[in-house]
């Protein structure tokens, strides 16, 4: 083992029924390290994960841990966490009816009884010491999804572990919550544990890891410390292409003639169930727009009062200067509205269906129950927007669930795009999918609005907003706090709106 | 019969993997059991004959028809239950006390007030409409209560379950009507010169008319996609709770149709045993068909294979003079090995085995 | 606002079982004090009048199980009422354990009878030892149950045994040559299947000349009937005789003939035997379709009122058990008018 590491892994491979999913990849992590581990989806990031915490078993390759003289092996996630190796991934795996207490020591505890006293108070303990806004005594399910990501820390934290693996920690937290993760992942950095860190932001990896390991096609790409990679190399790395200047990708929006006449939809003191205080908002014909504000501030909630996801419980909305009803999303497809949801396997996707189904529902639905749409006809329509929007699927057969989840969101997308709507609401298309697709999102939503099409466009990346939109709408605390255009539209300046106070 | 011949006559080798991947090889090889167990045995099992009823109308007879036969009323309810299940994930399980209803609800119509009326007393399509009315009245009930209140189906359906049978002889006044016209038994036995027993054309008849609801309308790609996806369906402009609701419905006017069958059979109905779980056969059915019954995705050619392989065991079983309150025991054997053969777990370790041998090879 | 909903729905329907709960008794209570106030002036009308009506409480099996069991329930209810003398208040249940509560409920409502007709034959000792202590009396119909015999004053029932006897020596007076009989019983274990069982069955054992072609339960069931005899025709054997455990097996049995063209009746090839003589079954036997229908008496409500009245007088019934007199009817000699009084 090389001096300081505390994990090395040696040629690691693992096949796939005709997949080779990793191909001899080494990995090291040295001590009081944060690693971040990088590539676009399917490069092999998770599956060297499972194969670390003992999901899948390796069909070759070594594994070596600090204080352990032989290569280990680890055939279950238990064996992972008796090595020392403690995982939190981006999806919550505790229980949301227990407590938080029972949460941090479920499966811990030596012997059948508990101590319930000891339990609570040594958890109470560490929560303060992370800044946890959470009480032991408290149901899981009753935290804010932020809370319960910052528990699982907490209780992978307090198992003692030498290498933590973050698996995308940060997708549901807001900046401050980030800001906290990172602090507390400082903090176990200067204890001498190793960090794996995977994340989609690039803007977090610049900012707390130090190393930086990218795959890619399952095969490693190489290591690299931070400084020796600047953002534009390490994506052409991902990517294994030289990357068009991303910063390039919107011609300076100013240049380009808005259109001054009637907005194609507006809202008035428009408020809904999901409980936003009353906003206006309009959107003019080839304009893109976006939300912007913290999450949970209430952008969502505003594009899905829009489009009459959420009961509404006041206001107005017109097109084209008309008044329209809007009461349900059925009422929004057919004024030429589309919506691509923020959750989108909760939302979006309709998992067991094919990539198919999946891409007619909204024009089968617009279309009517006694028209149905041939299957040739749903056939032809699913490969033309295969092709077009680049879907990695088997075939038009496969179900959605099956694909990455950037292809299901170009699924979602082509889905809208066949309704062929004047008006498409895009709730953070580009979470949780790779630099690659989100570049092409945001390249596809500008080429609609040349074509004369309105977006919104909602992204947690405000470089993203800033490259696509030519106004910003700002929230706060679900209220509509600014609107931001022409040169007010700058990283600082949103910061400062969306902090408020008047700084 | 002939859905087996078609996949099975190509060529073996790549035909026949595709086929063990695809969800009808369930109902497929559960049926090709029976039909090779039987074989085995007594292959006189798959003769038939043709001979003459009573009135002198030639009929055909064998087990192959009693199959057909008596499948009917299964496969009828099979298919809106298959329906049910996709699009609430759950089942009802009150069909076989709504067929008591709706049974009750005809011969009260063909009856008027008497019990044994001379002749009847309204026209049988006055009846069976009536009938479908009120099936489809209590379906709608059943409905609301899993798609508006958000009752688990089981539980909600559990309240016509339980009362069911009581509605069904309080119509008829606690009386047993008979109705003695001749033309009435027709739906449940033969039309005079015509050889093949009626329950197998009506049967039919429903097969062609949801073949024909699932081409020309949405109705599959809505239910299956509420109950996979209730949320998303619902920002794509379906009304869940609509779908959910509809698909009861329509299962109460597959419960009429049964239910003209049952009655019509003896021309008579006894309100506690009639249709008794039937319930359970068509959930089985439907189960058989590989259908999860946690909803989602269906396939209706299965379920309904699905409830001629569940006839196809009775009948086998009475043949081998097997106790007939011993039955629903045989029928949980298969549904243990159904539900355990569909587990995730046993699935990849079958594949795994597989994949062994293969290589052992 | 879902939980909200739920939550509501719940205590609506809590509110609503209270609600039931706590008026039905009141109901019933002041119904029973409304009649009391309406009976009295009666009374006084016509001197003859019993001063005080003897209460009674009935629990009986769900008049929809059967046809038999609704006549048996109209029959309870025709004699039992108050021009009789009696204050009854009727329970129904096909469970056991209903039952069993249904007769505390009526101990605490200190009836002066108890009639019973058990769901099942055990776990009747506790609470028939409360109403002795209670001083209730205990009278068993239709049923026995498995008790001690000083628990109850008397039971009146059917002689199952007796019914089957009967029918078997019917059978054996058509002096066929042969005798192949498809056997098709009632819920395995029920006292009606056990006593119609069992003499068919020893016979078939004992006589080389009759043969069991197939004995199977339909429980009851037309439609069960139908498929066991069915099976039996597909499968080629020879048979001559259907005996039916009651009328709803033989109809679906002669369903399976009839699909068949299998003659049956008098002058056909095979003997149709069922029980309990339903009208349209005694209708049958009485246009020659069926052969025999034997009786199971199901109006026992004049035997126990006897009984009651002799222990008023305070005479205790002579016999422990009482069996009803029972009766067949054979398509040779049946007439328009048996089918009238004993069709049920």
């Amino acid at each position: 083992m090389q001096e300081g590491a505390v994990l090395e892994m040696r040629g690691i491979c693992k096949y796939f029924p005709g997949v080779k999913a990793l191909q001899h990849v080494d990995f090291t992590l040295r001590e009081g390290e944060i690693h971040a581990l990088m590539g676009e989806n399917g490069a092999g990031k998770s599956t060297l994960i499972k194969v670390l915490t003992g999901v899948y078993e390796k069909d070759g390759g070594e594994i070596y841990i600090k204080g352990h003289q032989k290569a280990v092996t680890i055939k279950s996630p238990q064996d992972a966490q008796n090595v020392g190796i403690s995982t939190v991934y981006q999806e919550i795996t505790l229980c949301p009816n227990l407590t938080v207490a029972e949460n941090m020591y479920i499966g811990r505890t030596k012997g059948s009884f508990a101590n319930w006293k000891q339990m609570n108070e040594g958890a109470a303990e560490l929560l303060r010491a992370l800044g946890i806004p959470a009480s032991p005594t408290q149901q899981l399910g009753s935290c804010s999804i932020a809370v319960q990501q910052m528990v699982a820390i907490a209780r992978a934290v307090d198992m003692d572990c030498k290498v933590l693996i973050l698996d995308e920690p940060t997708s549901s937290l807001d900046e401050q919550e980030v800001a906290k993760l990172f602090t507390l992942m400082k903090d176990l950095r200067m204890k001498g544990v190793g960090i794996i860190f995977v994340t989609h932001f690039l803007d977090q990896v610049y900012e707390v890891c130090d190393r930086i390991t990218v795959l890619r096609d399952g095969q490693l790409e190489g290591e690299y410390p931070i400084a020796q990679l600047p953002r534009v190399q390490l994506v052409s790395k991902m990517l294994g292409k030289e990357l068009d200047d991303m910063a390039s990708i919107r011609n300076d929006g100013e240049d380009k003639k808005m259109d001054t006449g009637t907005p194609v939809l507006e809202a008035k003191q428009l408020s809904s169930a999901a409980g936003i205080k009353p906003f206006d908002f309009s959107i003019r014909k080839g304009e893109v727009n976006g939300f912007t504000g913290l999450l949970g501030s209430g952008r969502s909630e505003c594009v899905r009062a829009i489009f009459g996801a959420d009961r509404k419980t006041s206001g107005t909305v017109s097109m084209d200067g008309k008044q329209v009803k809007i009461n349900k999303p059925l009422d929004a497809m057919k004024l030429g509205i589309g919506y691509l949801p923020e959750d989108r396997k909760r939302d979006g996707i309709v998992g067991d269906l094919s990539v198919r189904d999946n891409i007619i529902l909204a024009l089968q639905v617009m279309k009517g129950f006694f028209k149905p749409i041939s299957r040739a006809q749903a056939e032809a329509f699913a490969d033309e927007y295969i092709k077009l929007l680049e879907i990695k699927t088997a075939s038009s057969e496969t179900p959605i669930k099956q694909l990455s989840g950037g292809n299901q969101q170009k699924v979602i997308l082509a889905r809208w795009l066949l309704t062929n709507p004047r008006y498409l609401i895009l709730d953070e298309p580009t979470r949780g999918i790779d630099v690659g697709t989100k570049v092409e999102i945001q390249k596809l939503v500008l080429k609609l609005a040349s074509e004369g099409k309105s977006v919104t466009f909602i992204s947690s990346e405000i470089d993203e907003m800033l490259r696509t939109c030519s106004r910003l709408v700002v929230m706060r605390d679900r209220k509509v706090v600014g609107e931001l255009t022409g040169e007010d539209l700058n990283q600082t300046k949103i910061m400062s709106t969306i902090a408020g106070g008047g700084n | 019969m002939t859905k087996l011949e078609t996949p099975t006559k190509k060529t073996l080798g790549t035909r026949m993997k595709e086929l063990v991947r695809q969800q009808i090889f369930i109902p497929i090889a559960a049926l090709l059991i029976l039909v090779v167990f039987n074989l085995i045995v007594d292959p006189s099992f798959f003769a038939i004959t043709l001979g003459q009823n009573n009135n002198g109308d030639p009929v055909l007879s064998g087990y192959l028809i009693t199959i057909l036969n008596n499948a009917s009323e299964l496969v009828i309810l099979a298919i809106g239950m298959t329906l049910v299940t996709s699009a609430s994930g759950g089942q009802d399980i009150s069909v076989g006390a709504t067929i008591a209803i709706a049974g009750s609800v005809m011969l009260r119509v063909l009856c008027g007030d008497q019990v044994r009326p001379e002749t009847m007393q309204a026209p049988i399509i006055v009846a069976f409409l009536a009938g479908c009315v009120v099936a489809m009245l209590f379906g709608a009930f059943n409905g609301t209560l899993v798609a508006y209140f958000k009752i688990q189906p089981m539980v909600a359906t559990l309240i016509m379950f339980t009362a069911g049978r009581s509605i069904a002889a309080w119509i008829n006044n606690n009386t047993l009507p008979i109705v003695n016209d001749p033309v009435f038994a027709y739906f449940g036995n033969f039309i005079p010169g015509i050889p093949i027993p009626t329950p197998v054309f009506i049967a039919i008849a429903c097969m062609i008319v949801i073949a024909l609801v699932l081409k020309f309308t949405t109705l599959g790609l809505y239910t299956q996609s509420v109950g996979i996806n209730s949320h998303s369906s619902r920002l794509n402009g379906i009304d869940p709770a609509f779908v959910k609701f509809l698909t009861y419905v329509i299962l109460g006017l597959c419960v009429a149709v049964a239910a003209l069958i049952k009655v019509s059979r003896i021309s008579t109905i006894n309100y506690s045993v009639i249709a008794k779980d039937i319930e359970m056969d068509a959930i089985l059915a439907v189960a058989l068909g590989g259908n999860a019954l946690s909803g989602g995705k269906f396939n209706m050619a299965a379920s309904i294979l699905g409830a001629y392989v569940i006839q196809f065991l009775t009948t086998t079983l009475y043949k081998f003079n097997v106790a007939s309150d011993a039955l629903p025991a045989y029928k949980a054997v298969v549904v243990i090995i159904l539900v355990v053969m569909s587990a995730p777990v046993v699935r990849e370790k079958l594949s795994k085995l597989w994949k062994a041998r293969k290589e052992a090879k | 606002m879902k939980k909200l909903i739920a939550l509501l729905l719940a205590l609506v329907m809590v509110m609503a079982l209270a609600a039931c709960g706590t008026s039905a008794p009141a109901e019933t209570t002041a119904a029973a004090a409304a009649e009391g106030t309406t009976a009295a002036p009666a009374e006084t009308e016509a001197a003859e009048a019993p001063a005080e009506l003897i209460k009674v409480g009935i629990i009986n099996n769900d008049p929809n199980e059967s046809g038999y069991r609704t006549a048996n329930d109209a029959d309870l209810k025709r004699v039992f009422c108050e021009e009789n003398g009696y204050d009854a208040s009727f329970a129904y249940s096909l469970k056991n354990d209903e039952q069993i509560a249904a007769a505390q409920k009526f101990i605490q409502d200190e009836v002066d009878y108890l009639l019973l007709s058990a769901a099942g034959t055990s776990g009747w000792d506790t609470v028939l030892q409360d109403a002795q202590d209670a001083g209730i009396q205990v009278i068993l119909f239709d049923r026995t149950i498995d008790a001690d015999e000083g628990l109850y004053v008397a039971s009146v029932v059917s002689d199952t045994y007796k019914e089957g006897q009967i029918a078997v020596d019917w059978l054996v007076e058509q002096g066929l040559e042969e005798y192949n009989v498809i056997h098709i019983q009632g819920v395995m274990g029920s006292s009606a299947q056990l006593g119609r069982s069992d003499a068919l069955t020893k016979k078939c054992e004992e006589d080389e000349n009759w043969n069991m072609v197939t004995q199977q339960t339909a429980e009851w069931n037309a439609e069960n009937a139908q498929q066991i005899v069915q099976a039996v025709i597909d499968s080629g054997k020879e048979f001559n005789v259907i005996y039916a455990e009651n009328d709803d097996m033989a109809k679906g049995a002669v369903a399976a003939l009839d699909a068949a063209g299998i003659t049956h009746g008098v002058d056909g090839d095979v003997i149709i035997m069922g029980f309990d003589c339903n009208k349209w079954a005694l209708e049958e036997v009485l246009a020659g379709n069926w052969n025999f229908d034997g009786q199971c008496n199901p109006f026992q409500a004049d035997t126990i009122n006897e009984i009651i009245q002799g222990l008023e007088a305070g005479n205790a019934p002579a016999e422990k058990v009482i069996y009803l007199e029972e009766t067949y009817f054979d398509a040779a000699t049946i007439t328009q008018e048996d089918v009238d009084t004993y069709g049920i």
